[in-house]
């Protein structure tokens, strides 16, 4: 993807998400925060990119070690997002259930 | 796995992203919404691992560990808690974005081009800003390490400046000498130095903007990942995140009256205690007890509850759906008048009375409850100061002139529970508790809520 693709798609989405947020009720700002905290957890598959780089594809050689160095920054990577990903959806389930049961 | 199919399977985990947020545009479809947001992740997760080249032990390691220390503070954490929580995982989102640009950076196969260089360095700089902004308002918020009190100095815009303009540079260095990788380091350091220094000067009770603002960084370090990575989940999802975190950043500093410039370098810290207080209590506040607060409620049809962070901090909501649910069956009209910037997150009230099974219609935004105030027979006031402060109304110096108030002292009476008379966060006096409508009830928040619905009952 060149730069300009990546721009359009970054400006894209920056207005779609002030659409959907707007509508979203005071009543779940805290909900949307770690709901939306979860979502950024996306990074982790960077990390996991980085957590397992072994093979270079342009010598089509497989590494046993890998690249250390990538390799270690990839998995505290992969840890960090795992816990924004996973512990941010239950939470935010957490508290719906609470909103909902009510209804 | 093909490319092109790895493409598809990102694009449908960032509509399901978007469906997710959509969701939440209403407490009845919000479940669904964040089912939908966490398929989209585990999507995105999936294709991932499955497009090769990869050895998998570290990757389920990290999986592992990071998964287990996600459910249990997901369990664990008390509500009243949630807003260091949300400080915390913005922390660890841009800690996240700084070390997968820090791995691509010595990535030895990776690709050396301008794009991915400059965003590596936006990366790194947002995400450790987010990372040691976030664990200073963690520290605050939990009370560890760092006061709650904004610590200011003089110069200090300057030494903040000075730091910006050395990340920047050094990151700009990154960008022409890739080779050198520790200055990716001492930029993220300086970075770090900058986010702990823009929010160790901000008082505990402008959290919510400024958490609302750590929450649009960290989706934007996430999206300047995707920069890096040439990857469009990466961008759209950040995208989205950055959207939400400025949107209720914006939302926090309207319920203010305050510009963003203003709550992250000026703030109340600046302003001088207000002279006068004595002139606005002395003999003028009266007190009540909550035998007489209960026969107050007795007679009452309407009663509005405003909450505010002195209710989180007495743990008070349980106590508060006792007397709600005995004055509902007794035939009054109950409902709760929410602040955007009551408590220390946005949101941070209506969670607490969701969690004591307060039903959301009950909680009524202020400006749709202040323009019946004025029918209400009795408002009560509970661990609320500044966001009832009239002054916002009638004095134009008023450090929180214009901020939009709810309007209790229009009710009939006012029954204010708070500990004593100290000022709230803005450090002025408030008015209200002098007012000829107003009763002081001293004490502990939880405590009164209790004693009012037992003299209740024994009547």
């Amino acid at each position: 993807m060149d730069f300009i693709s990546a721009l359009t798609v970054f400006a894209l989405a920056i207005f779609v998400g002030f659409e959907v947020i707007t509508k979203v009720p005071p009543t779940l700002h805290t909900p949307l925060m770690s709901g939306s905290n979860a979502i950024s957890g996306i990074t982790i598959v960077g990390a996991i990119i980085a957590a397992g780089l072994s093979i270079n594809p342009a010598l089509s050689e497989y590494l046993v070690l890998g690249y250390p160095l990538t390799n270690f920054l990839g998995f505290l990577a992969v840890v960090f997002a795992t816990i924004n990903a996973v512990g941010g959806f239950m939470v935010t389930h957490r508290m719906l259930e609470m909103f909902k049961k009510k209804d | 796995m093909p490319s092109a199919l790895i493409n598809i399977a990102y694009l449908i985990a960032a509509i399901l992203f978007i469906l997710g947020l959509k969701g939440l545009s209403h407490p009845r479809t919000a479940v669904r919404g964040n089912l939908l947001g966490a398929l989209g992740m585990f999507i995105a997760i999936v294709v991932t691992l499955a497009r090769g080249n990869l050895s998998f032990e570290l990757i389920f390691a990290g999986i592992v560990v990071g998964s287990a220390i996600g459910v249990f503070l997901a369990v664990k954490i008390q509500m009243t808690a949630m807003p260091q929580l949300v400080a915390i995982y913005n922390g660890f989102g841009g800690i996240a974005s700084v070390l997968v640009a820090g791995a691509e950076l010595v990535n030895p196969i990776g690709d050396a081009t301008l794009q991915p260089l400059v965003a590596i360095a936006a990366s790194g700089i947002i995400g450790a800003i987010t990372f040691w902004g976030s664990l200073v308002a963690f520290g605050k918020l939990q009370g560890v390490g760092v006061p709650d009190q904004p610590v200011r100095y003089p110069g200090e815009q300057l030494v903040k400046i000075l730091l910006l303009g050395g990340s920047i540079v050094l990151g700009a260095m990154v960008v022409l000498n890739p080779a050198e990788v520790e200055m990716y380091w001492i930029m993220a350091g300086i970075a770090s130095i900058l986010g702990v220094l823009l929010v160790i000067a901000i008082g505990g009770a402008d959290m919510p903007v400024v958490i609302a603002l750590l929450n649009s960084y960290s989706g934007l370090a996430a999206a300047a990942t995707g920069f890096v990575l040439s990857n469009s989940v990466l961008i759209i999802a950040g995208s989205l995140v950055g959207a939400s975190g400025l949107i209720l950043t914006n939302i926090m500093c309207k319920a203010m009256n305050r510009s963003l410039a203003n709550v992250l370098f000026g703030g109340f810290g600046a302003i001088p205690e207000t002279a006068g207080t004595d002139d606005i209590y002395a003999g003028k506040v009266k007190r009540t007890s909550p035998e007489e607060a209960a026969m107050l409620l007795e007679s009452a049809s309407r009663v509005v509850i405003v909450p505010g962070y002195g209710m989180a901090v007495a743990q008070a909501q349980h106590a508060v759906r006792d007397l709600f649910n005995f004055l509902e069956s007794k035939g009054v009209e109950v409902e709760f008048a929410i602040h955007p910037v009551a408590g220390r997150m946005p949101g941070h009230m209506n969670v607490l009375l969701a969690e004591a099974d307060i039903p959301y219609d009950k909680l009524i935004e202020m400006d749709n409850i202040n323009p019946s105030m004025t029918q209400v027979d009795i408002a009560i006031v509970l661990g609320a100061n500044d966001v009832v402060n009239p002054v916002a109304r009638t004095d134009p110096k008023s450090p929180i002139a214009g901020m939009p108030i709810i309007d209790v002292d229009k009710a009939k009476t006012v029954i204010v529970i708070k500990r004593s008379l100290s000022p709230g966060f803005a450090g002025i006096p408030n008015p209200l508790f002098a007012a000829d409508n107003a009763l002081m009830l001293f004490g502990d928040g939880k405590k009164m809520i209790q004693e009012i619905v037992s003299a209740l009952k024994e009547a």
